[in-house]
């Protein structure tokens, strides 16, 4: 594993292009419904470490539904997930923030009474561990934590270029800010998985490709393992190793950027849509 | 000195995580504290501590409290006045009880027992939300005016529940007079307003913020809810069991279950939206007002010749209450603490509109 290998060796491999590793995240025969409702039906597939690998699919298919199994806040009647080779038993959403899933929202779902620094800085609340009464007394080592953690977080503010509105309340920022804030608060945890969901919808073309440019960036420098749901498929097609299908809460397809944009069922799929 | 904090850089992030990172606003606190602890106590009279210093600062420490849960949290309750019986009559327990109890341990003892009784209410709040909580706390403030009205071992067998405490000290000082009692107040309310500050502004504070802002995406970077929660009413009823045992018996000295009925609960949750829900400084403001505008109402009238009766003030009082609520849950919800910083925001500025 690339985590294990020394500095100069992993310094070597980057340089040459990220290297995939095994499969880290193993979804096999999930089935989730609500009520009446299939959200999704007998999937599996597959991430590996390291990869971007995309969920695409129509609206409605499931692909925030599936986003949200992984990270445990749904959970499906059926199937099993195996995280880093250990079968998962029901399990909440901080539990998976413990084992380094992080993730954004499709609809922003930013802490709207904070300002950015803060929203950001709660991203780091798994690594803060002064209790209640040293953070009421803010002395001494609850005082160094958070001036340790601010220095973090500043690097993520750096990389997203987002100084000048680290003290502006989230509510008040244009929308494709909000989402790069999303994002930064996801990254503050430093995850080993990231979850995006729909990071660049609503977004203009310049907004995305900033957008573009910090996933392939976190993905390159940190080795991120990403899954990325994302509807503009020029965006998909550029960017993710491998992508999966869904429709209607099945799977129609998976592979690599061109098995998929020749599968049969999926150009059916989307033609039968209005993209 | 115009208020700026142009020129003024931040060379640390120590620095910029300041409570006052403004030299003037830290200038302006150190002043205020100065007239509070010294001028005050030389200056005031008997009246201005017994009928408007004590009791603001008192329910100040309490509307804090509750504005922790309320603002920071994002959980309803209707039960503060619970809360402050529990540590009233605990406290006092405590004392009558055990021999040579001091009256800070007493104290802290009763905002314990407060933080026993507050997280057991709270449980509910890990299942249900807004309304339907807000009914569960009120189930708190019905058990707790029974409970101290007929079960006699808590009012160590009073008749009628009323009870009274005499001969307070501190560390040998008598907590007699009407200056020392204002000055203990006034120290107890620093010494919790500066916590609850730290509080709020450290990982802690954040972890409440986001549970109120957005459960999910809290709960999706690791914050686990029922310690956030669970927090929140234990630090919010610690603080508002204190305020309890304060109002009982250093405001009132004597007193009976009626003193903290849902009567308090209202008044208490009144100051915060009308000063601000998430906000210390907020608690200040609507405690202050709430204490001086029935003083004012009750004085202007006669200054201008016309007597207004006691019932037609008390009358007064809750339509301006109420018509102010109303008009900050719709227009700002972040009440005077908010329009104050509206207010700095635009001195930051001035003489200049942008
Ligand atoms: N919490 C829920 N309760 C009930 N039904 C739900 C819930 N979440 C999702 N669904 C249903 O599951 C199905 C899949 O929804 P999902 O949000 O996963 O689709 P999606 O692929 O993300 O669509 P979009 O592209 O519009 O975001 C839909 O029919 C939706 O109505
Ligand atoms: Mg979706």
């Amino acid at each position: 594993m690339m985590n294990d290998m020394p500095q100069a060796v992993q310094e070597q491999t980057q340089g040459t292009g990220r290297r995939i590793g095994d499969v880290v995240l193993d979804l096999q025969n999930i089935s989730l419904s609500f009520g009446g409702v299939k959200a999704l039906t007998d999937i599996s597939f597959n991430v590996r470490e390291h990869e971007i690998r995309s969920i695409i699919g129509p609206n409605g298919a499931g692909k925030s539904s599936m986003l949200n199994v992984i990270n445990g806040v749904y959970h499906p009647q059926e199937g099993r997930i195996l995280f880093r080779g250990e079968e998962r038993r029901r399990m909440e959403p901080h539990m998976a923030a413990e084992q380094g899933i992080a993730r954004t929202f499709q609809n922003i779902a930013l802490f709207k009474g904070m300002s950015v620094l803060d929203n950001i800085m709660t991203g780091r609340n798994l690594k803060m561990k002064s209790g209640l009464l040293a953070n009421a007394l803010y002395w001494g080592r609850a005082q160094k934590e958070e001036i340790e953690h601010r220095v973090k977080v500043e690097e993520i503010i750096d990389f997203l270029e987002i100084q000048d509105i680290r003290k502006t309340p989230v509510g008040a920022l244009p929308y494709g800010l909000q989402k790069r804030v999303e994002l930064g608060r996801a990254l503050a945890a430093e995850p080993s998985l990231l979850l995006l969901d729909e990071p660049m919808a609503g977004m203009n073309v310049e907004e995305k490709q900033d957008m573009c440019r910090f996933i392939l960036d976190v993905n390159d420098q940190f080795g991120t393992t990403i899954v990325l749901i994302e509807h503009d498929m020029g965006v998909v097609m550029d960017i993710s190793d491998r992508v999966v299908v869904l429709d209607y809460g099945k799977k129609i397809g998976d592979g690599v950027p061109e098995e998929v944009r020749a599968n049969e069922d999926v150009i059916r799929a989307y033609l039968g849509t209005s993209h | 000195m115009l208020y700026r904090e142009n020129g003024q850089f931040k060379t640390s992030y120590a620095a910029d995580q300041q409570i006052f990172p403004i030299t003037q606003d830290r200038l302006a606190i150190g002043l205020l504290l100065l007239v509070a602890f010294v001028v005050m106590p030389m200056a005031g009279s008997e009246y201005l501590f017994r009928a408007v210093l004590i009791p603001f600062l008192i329910l100040a420490l309490a509307a804090l409290g509750l504005n922790i849960l309320v603002g920071y949290c994002g959980q309803i309750s209707l039960g503060t006045g619970a809360f402050m019986a529990v540590g009233a009559y605990a406290a006092y327990n405590f004392l009558v009880r055990i021999d040579g109890m001091p009256l800070i341990v007493a104290m802290l003892l009763g905002g314990l027992t407060a933080t026993v009784v507050g997280v057991l209410f709270g449980i509910p709040s890990l299942r249900i939300k807004g309304l339907y909580l807000a009914v569960a706390t009120l189930a708190a403030q019905f058990f707790t005016d029974w409970a101290f009205l007929r079960i006699s071992w808590f009012t160590n067998n009073s008749t009628s529940g009323s009870v009274s405490v005499a001969g307070l000290n501190v560390f040998g000082l008598p907590i007699e007079s009407p200056v020392a009692k204002y000055l203990f107040c006034l120290t107890v309310v620093c010494v919790f307003a500066l916590a609850a500050k730290n509080l709020t502004r450290s990982a802690t504070g954040r972890q409440w913020m986001a549970i109120r802002d957005m459960d999910v995406a809290a709960a999706v970077i690791g914050i686990r809810p029922v310690y956030a929660k669970l927090t929140a009413f234990a630090v919010s009823s610690f603080i508002v069991g204190v305020a309890g045992v304060l109002w009982a018996f250093v405001h009132l000295g004597a007193w009976e279950p009626a003193a903290f009925s849902i009567d308090r609960s209202f008044q208490l949750l009144f100051m915060v939206i009308i000063g601000g829900l998430g906000s210390i400084m907020g608690a200040f403001f609507g405690a202050a007002f709430i204490v001086v505008l029935p003083i004012i109402l009750d004085q202007v009238p006669h200054w201008f010749g016309i007597p207004l009766s006691t019932a037609t003030t008390s009358h007064l009082v809750h339509m301006i209450f109420g018509a102010l609520i109303v008009f900050f849950l719709i227009a700002e919800p972040h009440g005077l603490a908010k329009l104050w910083s509206i207010g700095k925001q635009k001195m930051r500025l001035w003489p200049f509109p942008h």
